[in-house]
């Protein structure tokens, strides 16, 4: 759904773990078609924002626009709407251990559309392909490796061609083939697609690579202290915290 | 959903190739065709090539890549050329990454009904491996045992008593609960039948000896089957999949000296207690029940059961607790660690250690049965 409104609108959001504030005054947009990254040190929030902003965490403060529609003021059917138009691929893969990874592409599909089964079979072969893992249809996930996981968790976040991509360090445990056939993944589905994809990573090859525009989040000052496209970030910066990260200097 | 292909595609036969004219929106709502006519179409003409035309193309999403993947493969196979320049550069750079890793020799699983022998036979190499992985365990159990003995068992005191807090304290009220209602349950039986004889009073003989000898071992093992080996399945079981246990493998420390033992010992110190506790309050139970409905005082009760029950049958059923704490121990522990590395596998080691403790606690009740009637206590 297109609308003249940012994809992604993020206003005064503070995140906290009961007392704990974890991210404070977070202010961004992210617009229909771009490539975003949250960029930050470990433990800074990266992933924490991320769950807020796929509608797996409530904000101590502040309002999630996905659309120019508040996910948290939105009734229960219409956030597992918007929700359910999210494709999201976490850290370690998330598939479900008791499917196969054709069964963990089919559900969603099942759920949420009207294909037969040969649809739903060519649907699964053409999103394994597309992530390098063409036959591996009848395996578990406790029988293949880590990054093998990571790809067709990636192909189950794929399956539904959702409007907005979340992606959790996702070339963390992939190779180098892998990881770049991924860049060239992530920037066809924005090109192609038109979908707007939302990155948190620490790669900086990949960062420079795919990211449009990129935020860059502090865990001591609890908040965004640079924001922009990365390459002009690394140009223009000043901030030494900033320039540390993305030029891996002490 | 039924689409009528037309609207979709037109097929324009040119000398020795075929262009396809794609029109129209291609997403799964809006329904996509069936590719089958048109392979059909291909197979009968065999053109040299295949082109696109995709002017009056609209709208498309993964239903049109499916398509297209699908067209592409059957044309390799025929030997038909596809001019994949001809379509959108969007398609073609989602076509060329669809197509860049091919699949993997052998990776696909030709998945067949297995015949009824050859299921057997893997049932009984299952049952043999099974077996010897727990022969496994037990000979690294007592070798284990015997590095403790010699003080060189590697694992934390603070494991231990963290183990029997646990398996103890934290088991009380459901062993309270459980005994008393098992008390009161055998002495309202026992009443219905004996006071047709005038016989009352046995009443305290038979909550006696059944909590002392069989019911307040067996409840108490049942309860931590269900409680303690269960949670020692899922926790030992969840270390696995988190590869926590191959990170005491690979350091060198013994996983049963370090995990197992202060479970093992937890329980083999906890039951004989839990058990005298819980042939207290059945007993406690069974008087409740004389003192309300056969008007037997508790003095009357308790003095029959002095006199009628003796230290031994006590002695036995505690003897009896602690071999099942042994058995409860070793059967969650050891599906623990055998269990494989997803989430229902974990699930899988709970249920088999709850259903392998209680069948090892009958089996070993009706042993030391036997071996008591034998000796004559």
């Amino acid at each position: 759904m297109m609308t003249d409104s940012p994809h992604l609108d993020i206003r005064n959001l503070t995140m906290a773990y009961g007392e704990i504030i974890i991210q404070e005054n977070i202010n961004f947009t992210v617009n229909h078609g771009e490539v975003f990254v949250i960029m930050g040190g470990s433990g800074c929030g990266k992933s924490t924002l991320l769950r807020h902003l796929v509608g797996l965490m409530e904000p101590s403060s502040g309002d999630v626009f996905v659309n120019g529609t508040n996910l948290w003021q939105a009734s229960i059917e219409e956030r597992n709407q918007i929700i359910s138009r999210n494709g999201v691929l976490y850290q370690g893969g998330a598939l479900w251990s008791s499917m196969t990874l054709a069964e963990n592409i089919t559900l969603p599909l099942t759920e949420y559309s009207d294909l037969n089964q040969k649809q739903i079979e060519e649907v699964i072969s053409y999103k394994l392909s597309l992530v390098g893992l063409a036959g591996f249809e009848d395996y578990y996930p406790s029988e293949i490796s880590g990054g093998m996981r990571k790809r067709a968790g990636l192909a189950r976040a794929m399956a539904l061609d959702p409007d907005i991509l979340f992606f959790d360090e996702p070339s963390a445990g992939l190779d180098p083939v892998s990881s770049r056939l991924l860049d060239d993944l992530i920037l066809e589905l924005r090109d192609s697609l038109g979908a707007t994809v939302v990155i948190v990573s620490h790669e900086l090859a990949s960062i420079f690579t795919v990211g449009d525009n990129s935020i860059f989040l502090d865990p001591d000052e609890k908040t965004i202290i640079a924001s922009g496209p990365p390459k002009e970030l690394l140009k223009t910066t000043n901030d030494p915290r900033v320039i540390q990260f993305l030029t891996r200097t002490t | 959903m039924s689409i009528n292909a037309a609207e979709k595609y037109q097929i324009i036969n040119l000398e020795e190739s075929i262009l396809l004219q794609l029109s129209g929106d291609w997403r799964f709502q809006s329904g996509i065709p069936d590719i089958e006519p048109l392979l059909n179409h291909l197979q009968s003409i065999q053109p040299a090539k295949l082109s696109f035309d995709c002017q009056q193309l609209g709208s498309w999403d993964s239903g049109l890549m499916t398509f297209l993947v699908s067209l592409i493969n059957s044309c390799k196979e025929n030997n038909i050329q596809t001019l994949q320049e001809t379509l959108p550069a969007g398609i073609q750079k989602l076509l060329q990454l669809s197509f860049a890793v091919p699949e993997r020799k052998g990776a696909r699983r030709v998945i067949l009904g297995q015949p009824v022998l050859a299921k057997i036979g893997n049932v009984t190499i299952e049952m043999h491996r099974n077996w010897n992985d727990l022969l496994e365990f037990i000979g690294e159990l007592l070798f284990g045992f015997l590095n403790f003995l010699r003080g060189r068992a590697r694992f934390r005191y603070s494991d231990l008593f963290y183990q029997i807090e646990c398996a103890g304290p934290s088991a009380l009220m459901i062993i309270t609960l459980i005994s008393l209602l098992v008390g009161m349950i055998l002495a309202f039986v026992g009443a219905v039948q004996l006071q047709l004889f005038g016989a009352e009073i046995f009443v305290a003989n038979l909550v006696g000896l059944g909590m002392a000898r069989e019911m307040g071992a067996m409840m108490t093992a049942i309860i931590m089957a269900g409680r303690t080996g269960a949670a020692y399945a899922a926790q030992l079981g969840t270390m696995q999949v988190n590869e926590e246990i191959d990170a005491f493998k690979t350091m060198g420390i013994s996983p049963i000296e370090f995990l197992v033992f202060p479970r093992l010992l937890a329980l083999i110190i906890t039951m004989p207690l839990l058990c005298i506790y819980a042939d207290f309050m059945g007993i406690m139970g069974g008087a409740v029940v004389s003192a309300t409905m056969l008007d037997i005082s508790f003095f009357q009760y308790f003095q029959q059961i002095q006199g009628f029950v003796p230290p031994v049958h006590f002695i036995i059923g505690i003897v009896k607790a602690g071999v099942f704490g042994i058995l409860v121990a070793t059967a969650g522990c050891f599906r623990g660690l055998q269990c494989g590395r997803s989430a229902s596998a974990v699930g899988f080691a709970t249920t088999s250690a709850v259903v392998t403790s209680i069948v090892l606690i009958i089996v070993a009740d009706a042993i030391i049965t036997i071996l008591c009637q034998l000796i004559g206590v």
